[in-house]
């Protein structure tokens, strides 16, 4: 069995006095699609803070691709190949929506090295993203003429833009339709068939429970339950979390 | 070396006195920028301001300065609340506090400034009082009453204020304004008026700060320069609105620039607390008591 | 970009034809003043207006790079101790004395944004009036550039080709301008320039794309520090007399705030565009009103500005609603 794609070792995260994670043990194998649940205030957004560079962690170790990352900002570990989007779309507001897919495209593709992207296949490249998640024409207006789902398929876009080997989706649907929802989940899906590792933190049930091909669950900082999704539902520490208390 | 000794006692004595009183200075700032994230650099300003006014109404009718500008507290209140209105409108709402927000206070400092600068010119201005001038004589050390009284009402002041933040309904809602707007939000209470009657307090204890500021030294329009550092430098040390921790860490610069003063010149006193807030800033910026 | 560099050399030797033609020596003394905030004013919005983080210690930067100066002409000038440099023949040295200053503030500007960048926007705005005090003090405190007393340097009566040494002064500030309008621009069209945007319009989102933003944050503290050295090194023969208070004083902080903020921050033409304009106004206000009364303007439309257009003159002219520059 190869080396997982992500390895997450007693992972432990303070602020303070307060725990906010604790001895996190979490394996992300390539092409997975991994479902991330758990009340509000469990630790999820921390946990994907963590993972990507902007928090430094209290204990514990993160390894990518066999390599341990806990000394790499956050810069480098997109670099890497590990791309996340924000659960509040942070766009560039100063800058197009084809300028802001620039951004990842010049500063993390051409970056690693290799075949460097001239202006022109920069300019392709951020061209189908926007037509990949239906963006296409609003390519030259800017991020506050977006209208919310937009602005999430735009934090999306910039994501895949670093073309990434894992992806972790936060909060990408909160607050969206049913039909926006499902098409998130298809482009996620899209994604995923492309090869790209995928880890999806949400609220919305239905979302998780039929994307996840594995589901970990948060509870106060502590993972509680990893597996299979219906198992892991209907786990007692699960139902407690939920709707106990 | 018992002169040594008793000059380093003298000037340990001055540092207390003096660290009472820089708590007062540095209690608006602790609140504006300590817990609502303003960047106030203007703060100094009205502290100046307020200085100003004591002396105006001390030169021409003798009152008391301090009680003057305890008077003239609410005047300040709504001038704070006035400039927090005009920063909300066209910054925090905007998002865009970090460049104008900023420019803003420095705008505003740097207008104060030089207000003060035409209408009163740049010689010294000083107040009289029964306090100004004699001194206590207590176990051999020399207390002079113009520090004592001013470092008495520093530490009163924010006692005051910490009983008012934490038993009042009002002052829970501030502490909760900075601690998550959105909570507050949901229990129906306006976070704006919130956040504009915070400010508007940290603006009047600053009018009153000057009142103190003048009792303990002469003043000229340009002093409010040097206590920009010092304010930032205690309520970083202090641990960003805390107000203990302001307190104590209050007493500690003060007593680090007397100490500096007396044994190594005033001429590298404002060297101490910005080389503070440096230092801090660099290696430990939640500081001693920090969130 | 050749084309532009090449345009902004045509103007600057211009505006030099012009000064030569009027012949009258205080257009030459006005000029440098005035060209000297433009080089601060540029230097100032390269980390303030470009990458969004307001530097207040602008003095700080200027003085060391004047001081820097003293400090050669205290080594080999000609009444210094080792005296190895005569002015009047080896004027050249001049531009070097300007690299020294360079160097120096840059050097700050490296330091200072390593210490300080890791925090949030505020706190490094607050760290660098820490440091402006933190210098001055030092300087204050420095007897052998003269402390708190000052120093003098007294600058060559004459110097070879041209003459008359002011005109020299306003050349050298002048091709400094120039030069740094240049690079303005060269940052502002490059990727550097994006990475500057992105960190002041989201820095989080920034590094999530792969900027590496405290490197592009330390070039800007870095460029910005040393020109704002550069524009401070010629600053004691112009002056002659020197001292801490006058030369490391907000009044160069506030200025190199406002210019930008009046002209526009997100491009190259707003800064010049609100030095030109505010430092004309302080030079008319200073000798028709009184120099304190300046300051009042200068602080009086910072905040108008400020409230009112925030994206300055520029803004102003190109519609309310231009923010971004194009590619």
């Amino acid at each position: 069995m190869s080396a997982p794609l992500l390895k997450v070792s007693g992972l432990g995260k303070r602020f303070g006095g307060f725990v906010a994670l604790e001895a996190i043990d979490l394996e992300v194998a390539q092409g997975e699609r991994v479902g991330l649940i758990g009340p509000n205030g469990s630790g999820k957004s921390t946990l994907v803070n963590c993972l990507c560079g902007t928090l430094k962690i209290d204990g514990g170790s993160v390894a990518f691709e066999g390599q341990p990352i806990d000394s790499l900002a956050a810069h480098e570990r997109t670099r890497l190949g590990i791309a996340r989007s924000f659960q509040l779309p942070r766009p560039f507001g100063s800058l197009t929506l084809a300028e802001n897919l620039r951004i990842p495209l010049l500063f993390t593709v051409d970056a690693r090295g290799g075949e460097k992207l001239g202006h022109g296949a920069i300019e392709a490249r951020a061209a189908e993203l926007l037509e990949l998640v239906g963006l296409g024409p609003k390519a030259a207006q800017r991020p506050r003429d977006l209208s919310q789902v937009e602005m999430r398929k735009l934090e999306l876009a910039r994501a895949m833009a670093t073309e990434p080997k894992l992806l972790i989706a936060d909060e990408a649907m909160a607050g969206l339709s049913h039909a926006e929802v499902d098409d998130i989940l298809a482009l996620l899906v899209t994604l995923n068939e492309r090869g790209i590792t995928i880890i999806l933190i949400e609220h919305i049930m239905r979302a998780v429970m039929s994307f996840s091909q594995r589901l970990v669950v948060l509870v106060a900082g502590r993972k509680i339950v990893d597996g299979e999704p219906q198992a892991a539902m209907r786990d007692p520490e699960v139902e407690k979390a939920y709707l106990g208390q | 070396m018992g002169l040594e000794l008793s000059l380093l006692f003298d000037a340990l004595s001055a540092g207390v006195l003096l660290g009472g009183f820089y708590a007062a200075v540095t209690l608006g700032i602790s609140i504006s920028f300590g817990m609502l994230n303003i960047v106030n650099i203007a703060h100094p300003a009205f502290i100046i301001l307020g200085s100003y006014i004591a002396y105006i109404v001390n030169s021409k009718y003798g009152f008391d300065p301090i009680l003057t500008c305890v008077v003239m507290a609410p005047a300040f209140y709504l001038l704070g609340a006035a400039i927090y209105q005009t920063y909300y409108v066209s910054f925090e709402k905007r998002g865009d506090e970090a460049l104008r927000g900023l420019a803003y206070f420095f705008g505003l400092l740097f207008i104060t400034e030089v207000a003060l600068i035409l209408v009163f010119g740049v010689d010294y201005r000083y107040v009289t009082a029964p306090y100004i001038g004699p001194s206590w004589h207590f176990l051999g050390i020399e207390i002079p009453l113009r520090l004592l009284v001013p470092c008495a009402v520093g530490v009163a002041m924010l006692t005051g204020l910490q009983l008012f933040l934490s038993r009042t309904f009002i002052g829970r809602a501030i502490q909760a304004v900075s601690q998550d707007q959105f909570a507050l939000q949901l229990m129906s209470v306006d976070p704006i008026r919130i956040k504009r009657i915070a400010f508007g307090i940290s603006i009047a204890t600053a009018g009153i700060a000057g009142a103190l500021l003048i009792s303990i030294q002469p003043i000229e329009p340009s002093i409010g320069r040097e206590y920009i550092g010092r304010v930032f430098a205690i309520c970083v040390l202090g641990g960003m609105g805390s107000l203990p921790g302001t307190l104590i860490a209050a007493f500690v610069l003060g007593i680090a620039e007397s100490l500096t003063s007396t044994f190594y010149g005033p001429s590298w006193a404002p060297a101490v607390s910005f080389g503070i807030l440096l230092l801090t800033l660099a290696f430990r910026p939640a500081g001693i008591l920090g969130r | 970009m050749r084309l532009f560099v090449l345009i902004a050399a045509l103007a600057g030797a211009a505006v030099f034809g012009v000064a030569l033609a009027i012949g009258n020596a205080y257009v030459f003394f006005a000029g440098y003043v005035v060209l000297q905030f433009v080089v601060l004013a540029t230097a100032w919005n390269i980390l303030g207006g470009y990458a969004g983080y307001v530097n207040f210690g602008s003095a700080a930067f200027f003085g060391l790079g004047a001081y820097s100066t003293v400090v050669i002409m205290q080594l080999i000038g000609p009444t210094g101790a080792f005296p190895l440099l005569d002015l009047e023949t080896e004027s050249a040295a001049i531009p070097l004395l300007l690299v020294v200053g360079g160097v120096v503030s840059g050097i700050i500007g490296l330091g200072m944004g390593y210490l300080t960048l890791r925090l949030r926007g505020a706190f490094f705005s607050i760290a660098t009036l820490a440091l402006a005090v933190v210098a001055q003090t030092f300087i204050v405190n420095w007897e052998w550039v003269g402390g708190s007393r000052g120093a003098y340097v007294i600058p060559p009566a004459h110097v070879a080709v041209l003459g008359s040494f002011i005109d020299y002064l306003f050349l050298v500030m002048l091709a400094l301008a120039v030069i740094s309008i240049v690079i303005a621009r060269a940052i502002e069209r490059s990727r550097l320039g994006y990475g500057f945007t992105t960190i002041r319009d989201d820095e989080l989102a920034a590094e999530a794309c792969g900027v590496p933003t405290l490197r592009v944050k330390l070039i800007a503290t870095t460029v910005s520090g040393a020109l704002m050295g550069m524009a401070g090194a010629p600053y004691p023969f112009y002056v002659t007399y020197l001292d801490p208070s006058s030369t490391f004083s907000l009044y160069y902080a506030v200025n190199a705030i406002a210019m930008p903020v009046v002209g526009g921050t997100t491009s190259w033409v707003g800064p010049l565009v609100g030095s030109v304009l505010l430092s004309t106004v302080q030079q008319v206000a200073t000798v028709t009103i009184s120099s304190a009364v300046n300051l009042l303007i200068v602080g009086v439309l910072l905040v108008a500005f400020v409230i009112i257009a925030p994206n300055g003159i520029v803004g102003l002219i190109a519609g309310r609603r231009w923010l971004g520059r194009r590619r």
